[in-house]
């Protein structure tokens, strides 16, 4: 790793823990559920882009690249499931209201 | 032949799926038992040796498996507790589609577990524990009731986030270490001086499996998960599979990939020690049977990290062993709610009473299970507890291991409550027709209790045979 | 360089937009955006075929996902929606402070990475990576995407128990 690639990191890293912080705070401040899911899909963004960045400064592009590929399979089916359970909710409330929902108390 | 514990499995589920399916059904179950029971005895009486041997499998199928002595004690309580939810499921799950799509996911979710605690690998750690975790998620909203979907979302939500944060650890790591593979961060980190990048990845890390693990400030989706998720998949899940998911991986990354570091020691001492004793304060006041024992799960598992928290060989020794027992004896409590839900159809302690006489077998193994829990001699709960305790003392943390023993009072407390409500007592009038549970449901008991009996008895055996290998 | 930075910055505030737009569509829509620039900054980071797989897949996709299940639910009321607008801004009073915080504090902590032990790779093959040093972990993508099918099929298709 040389310093050029160091520097690079330090570039793209602020803008990773900056959509990091919107993800999460997305999750925390709505009351609706597809957008909490949203919010999730926005931090495995931010996750993304952090392992594509590591892999072009450490030269293991390939390496990256592969994660990502098995990383978006994931995504892909946990959101697949999370929607499904989104849809089962919304037939028993009529509604994506998490207030509407907290009958069990944590 | 470690390889053949995930290929088996998933082959399994593609041939029951392939031809028709209503011929496959019946065999499903017996093959799914089948599984199960042939993972214990192999876990049981199959050396390291053998199980990492080339030549048994041949090089068609190598992938970067190994199994030392904590796989294998990870892989008999997987079999184990996965044969009890089988069984379980068999008595509970009625209708036959949900059924047949119950003992798939159960086979899923065994190739998954095998995978987390075979795999050398930090990333293919994480796709396998993705892998039970969504199996997990479908179990909980099986019989798509309102409580079960919320509580299935809210962990999904949970996991999502500890999944991030664990793949942010991973980026780091590789960053670092430049290669993914437990041999190779760990000698990376041996060799470099500690920045503060690898502090926070480690410490990223830390956070994510206590959130997986339910670790009591990062526990929120845990007692919804357990008490609303269907009563054989609560045995699952309690039982395993956050047990494998967190505090396994946190055993594994603390104890055998990491090197020695004083700071991260404190954080998991202070952890385990919140989760001890406001887990055990916080399942006093429950009146949900299976809401009690969630909690009093988060608290077994603060004994667990505070054990790993100590440093030292007996620590880590101290917790893998509780880690077998909490497992055993968790899933055997969970197995009797399920055999007394399923007899009374109520799980509020206020309305129960006086079942002893009417379920002796269930009660009685029940006892076995507090007692366990408690850390009452000659069970194989005690052992743990005392070598957690002695390992603390050792280290020098009076402190600690002064709570942890103290806490174990209100461990018994919580549980003699229990007891008290839901066995002993007089029967009440409308309880009074309540028969023992059928067959499948006394058999995991049965054989759950025997073996929390046999560690304890057999403690000088158990130690011979494993604690010289840790030590080595 | 310079260009790197633009593009980051437009995809900080797509997800921005994202978050904080006020129809669950636009939410959607804003998400596949989100996924389009991170495409972008993934082709130039020399990563074409994960940057392939993020286009196809994520802002395809999960959009396709997203935008069906918005309309599989019900449409918010008015009287939602009017709430919601009054809500969003103020709900989100406290992102920038929360952001500074966060700068503040990794400024303090003042993270510098060790240079690593290893010497770059030089032109090593995804395909070879996937295939044949990682094949465990094709193993459980196909489990994975098994547990979503009997997901989906449970989820979806049986009907849910009427209370």
């Amino acid at each position: 790793m040389n310093s050029e690639a160091l520097q690079l990191f330090w570039s793209f890293g602020p803008f990773v823990i900056l959509l990091s912080v919107i993800g999460i705070y997305c999750i925390l401040v709505t009351y609706n559920l597809i957008r909490a899911l949203i919010g999730v899909e926005i931090l495995i963004k931010a996750v993304t882009l952090l392992i594509i960045v590591v892999g072009h400064v450490t030269g293991h592009t390939a390496l990256a690249q592969a994660l990502v590929i098995t990383l978006i399979v994931i995504e892909v089916v946990v959101i697949a499931v999370a929607v499904g359970i989104v849809l089962g909710l919304h037939h028993h409330h009529d509604s994506l209201d998490i207030r509407k929902l907290r009958n069990l108390k944590g | 032949m470690t390889s053949l514990l995930i290929l088996i499995p998933l082959f399994s589920v593609m041939v029951l799926n392939l031809p028709s399916r209503t011929m496959m059904r019946r065999f499903a179950f017996w093959l799914s038992l089948i599984l199960a029971a042939s993972q214990v005895c192999l876990a049981a009486f199959f050396g390291t040796d053998l199980w990492n041997n080339a030549n048994i499998s041949g090089s068609f199928f190598q992938f970067n498996l190994a199994v030392d002595n904590l796989s294998r004690v990870m892989l008999f309580s997987i079999g184990i507790v996965v044969l009890a939810a089988i069984l379980a499921g068999r008595e509970l799950i009625k209708d036959e589609n949900r059924q047949f799509n119950f003992t798939n996911l159960m086979l899923l979710i065994l190739a998954g577990m095998n995978g987390v605690v075979t795999t050398v690998d930090v990333f293919s750690l994480y796709v396998f524990m993705e892998i039970t975790a969504v199996a997990s998620f479908v179990l909980i909203s099986l019989q798509k009731d309102r409580d079960a979907l919320e509580a299935s979302f809210k962990y999904i939500i949970f996991s999502a986030l500890a999944s991030v944060m664990m793949l942010a650890a991973i980026a780091l790591l590789l960053m670092v270490s430049g290669e993914t593979g437990f041999p190779g961060i760990s000698h990376a980190l041996s060799n470099l001086p500690t920045s503060r990048l690898t502090l926070l990845a480690v410490s990223i890390f830390i956070c994510g499996l206590f959130i997986k693990g339910g670790a009591m400030p990062f526990h929120g989706w845990l007692p919804d998960a357990y008490s609303a998720a269907p009563a054989p998949v609560s045995i699952l899940l309690a039982g395993i599979v956050t047990k494998t998911l967190g505090i396994y991986t946190l055993i594994r990354i603390v104890g055998f990939v990491l090197s020695p570091n004083y700071a991260l020691n404190n954080i998991l001492l202070l952890v385990g020690t919140i989760s001890i004793v406001a887990g055990a304060l916080a399942a006093l006041g429950q009146k949900d049977l299976k809401r009690m024992l969630s909690y009093s799960s988060i608290s077994q598992v603060g004994y667990i990290i505070i054990g790993l928290g100590c440093g030292t060989p007996l620590g880590i020794f101290g917790a893998i062993f509780h880690l077998f027992n909490h497992s055993i004896f968790k899933s055997l409590l969970f197995t009797n709610s399920a055999a007394v839900e399923s007899r009374t159809n109520t799980r509020n302690m206020e309305e129960l009473g006086g079942l002893a006489e009417r379920m002796p077998c269930t009660g009685t193994t029940s006892i076995i299970g507090f007692l366990s829990a408690a850390g009452i001699p000659p069970l194989s709960g005690f052992w743990s507890k005392i070598i957690i305790v002695v390992a603390l003392w050792q280290a020098g943390f009076h402190a600690y291991s002064a709570i942890a023993v103290m806490a174990g009072a209100i461990t018994l407390a919580y549980f003699l409550s229990m007891q008290r409500r839901v066995f002993f007592g007089k029967i009440k009038e409308e309880l009074k027709s309540t028969k023992e549970a059928n067959f499948n449901l006394l058999l995991p008991a049965l054989l759950l209790a025997a073996i929390t009996v046999g560690a304890g008895i057999l403690f000088p055996f158990v130690h011979d045979t494993f604690i010289t290998s840790f030590f080595k | 360089m310079t260009i790197d930075i633009i593009i980051l910055i437009i995809l900080t505030l797509a997800a921005l937009w994202t978050v904080m737009t006020n129809t669950l569509l636009f939410a959607a829509i804003g998400l596949a955006l989100t996924s389009a620039v991170l495409t972008i900054v993934m082709f130039r980071l020399n990563s074409p075929l994960a940057a392939v797989f993020e286009l196809s897949v994520c802002a395809g996709l999960i959009s396709v996902v997203f935008i069906s299940v918005t309309t599989m639910t019900q449409p918010q009321s008015h009287q939602e929606v009017a709430q919601h607008n009054r809500d969003r801004l103020g709900r989100f009073k406290f992102l920038p402070l929360i952001i500074i915080l966060v700068v503040l504090t990794l400024v303090i902590l003042n993270l510098k990475p060790t240079p690593p032990l290893t010497i770059p790779e030089a032109g090593e093959d995804v395909r070879n990576i996937i295939w044949n040093q990682r094949p465990f972990d094709l193993i459980g993508q196909v489990l994975i995407l098994l547990a979503g099918v009997f997901g989906v099929v449970i989820l979806f298709k049986e009907k849910p128990k009427d209370e």
